[in-house]
């Protein structure tokens, strides 16, 4: 593309670099420990946030099986059941989520797409890992505190929250606030590292257009967190008052268990409104880096440019600002000004057309590609396709009518758990298996992958898609147990319930056997050497696989292309990386390759 | 290729699903059938871009597979295309929203003569109060919110003194009626779901909150909370049953005013303590009840609970049952004191009776029990003392074998069963946490050491609860 001709930055850093001034590492502590290098950072993020995520994975198990042998458990009950259903959103969402995302993808791939050497701020960027990984002890802790931990969903709605009746109401809240708050002030340190370094560290020839979309999504969804974060930490920081110094910012006059409570005055819907005002660009905040990430495996695996970059840019950004502006569907039936209602749906569904063209764009991205079927593309496609699915649920739920019988239904956790956790993990899947040679060295093992792979695309289909259905039924959610006292839910739930959990029991086991292939291949994997897959972004161009600290040696790379230069009309191969100059491309034979 | 094979797969499952799948949207029994109509139109206009998008990406991983004489089509991209495809969208998008509008704008406006009817939330039950001849709901206030005033209606409003307290968790609606449903919660977030009505919303403490609808058919329908509400949220059922105008003028005459409760004389105890001796021969001059009888301890029980369980004998709810054989034993003796005033003054002696101490016969590990004792204390109190408030009656102090045969009644649906034991219901999804005979014995180990019984219990006032 001519428009994206060679335009050196003039603050990029230096190019070439001193040897002496390369960061070295010189123990054990600062290498693997309290190491400054963002891909350790990345690694140390990654490993936590799935270790943490396993755990939650268990919960969920926990929950199923209630659901689905109900009465047959005697280590769950009713207030476990709903402290198991709270832990299991909170830690996926945002220290499984969120982490993995920002704190793994971003550390791992801004360096180096960008042609960086390292973060903006290396040592903050340590900080901001080990804030992250004390948030999470301390989220743990709340399993030893007594009364254990909050049973109040990871909504976080007072007055439930601090009022009789609900598990965790002492320990568990307070452990759970201040996990919280240590893993905002965290972020934020990360946050404004991603932003500042992905304006001011690009190499030469990086300019803002020739980003790989990776790089896109990853920096807006940096700019929703800082944004949207802070109303969470409020939303916290209020409630902890209410609960502990007897304020009464949400709590109004109640009568609880039998008394009159000293609250007088406070709003939970003012609560509600600063939870989703996190809480819905949150959505994106995991949505946006997964965007980016399947687009540039897409246009690798399939040989082919991205369809329409300019428009997916302009998509992300206008589904990341869309995104602050229509958190209020989520509480079409909270009791807000009906009003509300007409504003809300506007906007919800507005926010469908960016988001349409990003799926029309991968879609056409495969038209006329060169698919290779590889693994990652097979998640890739895998994604597409419960994408699109929970698109579609999200259109219901978005237009305030056709919300109104379905909320807090089962259509709403089978639509969530689509497209903010099934999509989301087939892309984290994705890109695993794609860079995980760049940065091991070595391929992860293709049959296992495959396995892997049809298991958790058939079985998280069998798992969440009939849930639909329970809801369209007015099966309700975040109960323990449905019993016979409600004829209108009948036998066949139960049935059903069965089914979904002996899904989830399946699909969990072959999340294990990732787990066994991450750790096998790390020795006994095929070496990939440095491009496995002929990818034209600037990790894959490094000296060494692994990447060294410092990312690229001696001298940065120049950047003379956008990042999809991929079969290019009379170029030799059908990639070209994008610091191959234009005067260095090898040309095919003529009428070599048909296109 | 395998891929594409199992899209296709998975998009002809997934329209088999939708038709053939007995999970559809319970009848209808409201007017909102246009809200039925705009799910109908969604899953049509989904259900096509669903089917198109995959189909053709389908149809793309199968046409361009990889082959390595041949080479993608380098296409940055094409403009034309691209402003198709977002008009087609906005078009589709504003399809589905214009309409959702549109009824949207009718759910939000009630009809002006709509009559209005007043839900009330607590952990985990449901109130209702009908506005009486007036035609309007008195002023209310959590402040006065009391196990005598559960609604917190204030008696300082004329308005108040003719509506109608409902404290049972079934309410009645006239069919072919507009009605105004304002929800208020006592204590937490709760939601009032009736599937049928399709409409639903929030109950939220410190404000009152609308919907209304047109119930179209008679029948009974499940109310349950769709508000996740704490350990008891699962359990807070109630029903709405919506019948002809007369049968509900004839329901509403039934019930007592806030008036009428408030005028309520005291109980005679006197008379109370001869009532009694009705009783004695089975359970005791000091209400010590007797095992050999399969008579439990009765002194001490709450009035409120003494009163339902008597109403509850005489009208079949409990010791109907075929294996209720003690249970049948107490039904002509409830029905000796079936008179209003009988039956106040002599759960008001009963209530005074100081309780005695039960001997404990059930075996289990207390500290077991304890754990499983944290979801019963959220309705019974931490002391087993029994909360008014949660409509659950105290548990320290009751003859742990008595127990376990109501445990078990609960379990098999000898007791609880019933459509008239409305709180039944709850009790038996609750004793279903007990999944074996040695989770039952711990728990009631366990309630053996509890001594809400002997707190100092301040007389709650007798008026004011009509179960």
């Amino acid at each position: 593309m001519a428009e994206l001709g060679h335009d050196a930055t003039s603050y990029a850093p230096p190019r070439e670099q001193p040897e002496m001034e390369l960061p070295h590492s010189h123990s054990f502590w600062t290498t693997y420990v309290f190491s400054q290098d963002a891909k350790t950072i990345a690694i140390q993020y990654s490993v936590t946030a799935i270790s943490v995520g396993l755990l939650a994975m268990v919960l969920s198990l926990m929950i199923r099986l209630q659901l689905g042998f109900p009465n047959n458990f005697s280590l769950i009950d009713p207030s476990n059941y709903l402290q198991y259903v709270t832990m299991h959103g909170m830690i996926m969402v945002v220290y499984l989520l969120t982490a993995l995302f920002l704190g793994g993808f971003g550390n791992y791939f801004i360096p180096l797409m960008i042609g960086a050497r390292d973060m903006a701020f290396p040592w903050l960027n340590m900080l901001s890992f080990w804030f992250y990984f004390v948030s999470v002890l301390v989220l743990m802790a709340s399993f030893f505190v007594p009364g254990g931990p909050t049973g109040a969903g990871w909504t976080l709605y007072p007055p439930q929250l601090i009022s009789e009746g609900t598990p965790g109401i002492h320990g568990g809240v307070l452990v759970m606030m201040i996990s919280l708050g240590i893993f905002i002030a965290g972020f934020t340190m990360g946050g404004l590292n991603y932003i500042v370094t992905i304006l001011q560290y690009r190499t030469r020839g990086m300019t803002l257009m020739r980003m790989p979309l990776t790089i896109w999504g990853i920096f807006l969804a940096t700019m929703l967190a800082l944004l949207a974060f802070p109303a969470l930490l409020v939303a916290a920081l209020m409630v902890l008052l209410d609960h502990l110094a007897g304020t009464s910012f949400f709590m109004p006059a109640m009568f609880s268990m039998g008394e009159q409570l000293p609250h007088e005055g406070g709003s939970p819907l003012l609560f509600q409104h600063l939870f989703w005002f996190f809480g819905h660009p949150e959505v994106y905040i995991v949505a946006l880096p997964a965007f980016g990430v399947v687009s540039d495996i897409l246009a690798t695996h399939a040989r082919r440019n991205i369809f329409g970059y300019r428009m997916m840019v302009w998509a992300l950004v206008a589904i990341g600002g869309l995104s602050f502006v229509v958190w209020a569907h989520h509480m079409y039936v909270s009791g807000m000004n009906p009003y509300f209602g007409f504003l809300f749906a506007t906007t919800t569904l507005i926010i469908a057309v960016p988001t349409a063209i990003k799926v029309y764009n991968w879609v056409l991205t495969l038209w006329h590609g060169n698919i290779r079927l590889e693994l990652p593309m097979l998640f890739a496609i895998g994604f597409i396709f419960t994408f699109i699915n929970g698109g579609m649920s999200g259109l219901f739920l978005g237009n305030v009518t056709v919300d109104v019988p379905l909320a807090d239904t089962y259509f709403v956790v089978g639509h969530f758990h689509m497209v903010m956790a099934v999509a989301p993990v087939m892309t984290i899947y994705a890109a695993i298996y794609h860079w995980y040679p760049k940065i091991t060295g070595r391929m992860l093992h293709e049959g296992m992958g495959k396995v892997h792979f049809w298991v958790t695309f058939l079985g998280t289909y069998a798992l969440f898609y009939p849930m639909h259905y329970l809801g369209l039924a007015g099966v309700p959610r975040r109960y323990f147990a449905y019993g016979e006292s409600s004829p209108f839910i009948g036998e066949s739930v139960e049935t059903l319930n069965a089914f979904i959990t002996v899904a989830a029991i399946i699909v969990a086991a072959a999340q294990l056997l990732f787990i066994y292939n991450l750790i096998r291949s790390r020795k006994h994997g095929k070496e990939a050497g440095p491009n496995p897959w002929n990818a034209t972004t600037l990790e894959w161009q490094t000296e060494h696989t692994p990447p060294t600290h410092g990312n690229f040696g001696k001298e940065l790379p120049v950047v003379y292309r956008w990042p999809y230069d991929y079969s290019v009309p009379g170029a030799k191969y059908d990639f070209i990386p994008q610091n191959v100059p234009p005067e260095e491309v090898e040309m095919a034979d003529e009428g070599a390759v048909r296109t | 290729m395998a891929i594409a094979i199992a899209v296709v797969v998975l998009l002809v499952a997934t329209v088999l699903f939708h038709i053939l799948s007995p999970w559809q949207l319970t009848p209808l029994a409201s007017n909102w059938g246009a809200i039925d109509a705009t799910i109908n139109l969604t899953f049509w206009v989904t259900g096509l871009v669903l089917i198109a998008v995959n189909l053709f990406m389908a149809w793309c991983i199968v046409r361009y597979r990889y082959n390595k004489d041949r080479r993608a089509r380098y296409e940055p991209e094409d403009k034309k295309l691209e402003a198709w495809l977002i008009g087609l969208s906005t078009l589709g998008i504003a399809a589905l929203l214009a309409p959702g509008l549109v009824v949207w704008n009718e759910i939000v406006h009630a009809p002006d003569d709509a009559h209005e009817v007043e839900v009330v939330g607590s952990q985990w039950h449901w109130y209702f109060r009908y506005p009486g001849e007036d035609g309007t709901l008195g002023r209310s206030d959590p402040r006065l919110i009391s196990d005598a005033n559960p609604l917190g209606v204030d008696p300082n409003d004329p308005a108040s003194w003719d509506d109608i307290i409902v404290a049972t968790p079934r309410g009645y609606l006239p069919v072919d009626r507009p009605v105004r449903l304002n929800l208020r919660s006592r204590d937490v977030l709760h939601n009032f779901m009736v599937a049928n009505f399709r409409v639903k919303m929030d109950l939220v403490p410190g404000q009152v909150t609308r919907f209304w609808i047109t119930p179209t058919q008679v029948g009974e329908y499940d109310l349950v909370c769709a508000q996740l509400c704490g350990i008891g949220h699962f359990a807070m059922r109630g029903s709405i049953r919506v019948v002809e105008d007369e049968a509900y003028d004839a329901w509403l005459a039934s019930k007592p005013t806030f008036g009428e409760l408030h005028s309520r004389e005291a109980p005679d105890l006197a008379a109370g303590q001869r009532h009694y001796a009705n009783c004695i021969a089975c359970h005791g001059a000091d209400g010590q009840g007797n095992q050999m009888l399969n008579s439990p301890a009765i002194a001490g029980m709450e009035a409120w609970y003494t009163k339902r369980q008597l109403e509850y004998f005489r009208n079949g709810a409990r010791g109907a049952h075929a294996d209720d054989e003690h249970g049948r034993q107490m039904v002509p003796f409830a029905g000796i004191v079936a008179d209003p005033t009988t039956e106040r003054d002599l759960a008001a002696y009963i209530e005074q009776m100081p309780p005695v101490s039960v001997a404990s016969t059930v075996e289990g590990n207390a500290q077991r029990g304890a754990r499983i004792y944290r979801t019963c204390g959220a309705c019974h109190g931490r002391d087993g003392q029994g909360l008014h408030g949660t409509n659950a009656p105290r548990l320290a102090g009751l003859d742990d074998w008595y127990q376990k045969r109501q445990l078990e009644h609960f379990q098999s649906g000898v007791r609880g069963g019933h459509s008239d034991d409305l709180y039944g219901p709850q009790m038996r999804d609750m004793s279903k946490i007990l999944v074996n005979d040695d989770a039952m014995r711990n728990v009631l180990a366990y309630i053996n050491t509890l001594t809400g019984h002997e707190q100092s219990r301040a007389l709650p006032e007798l008026a004011g609860r009509n179960n």
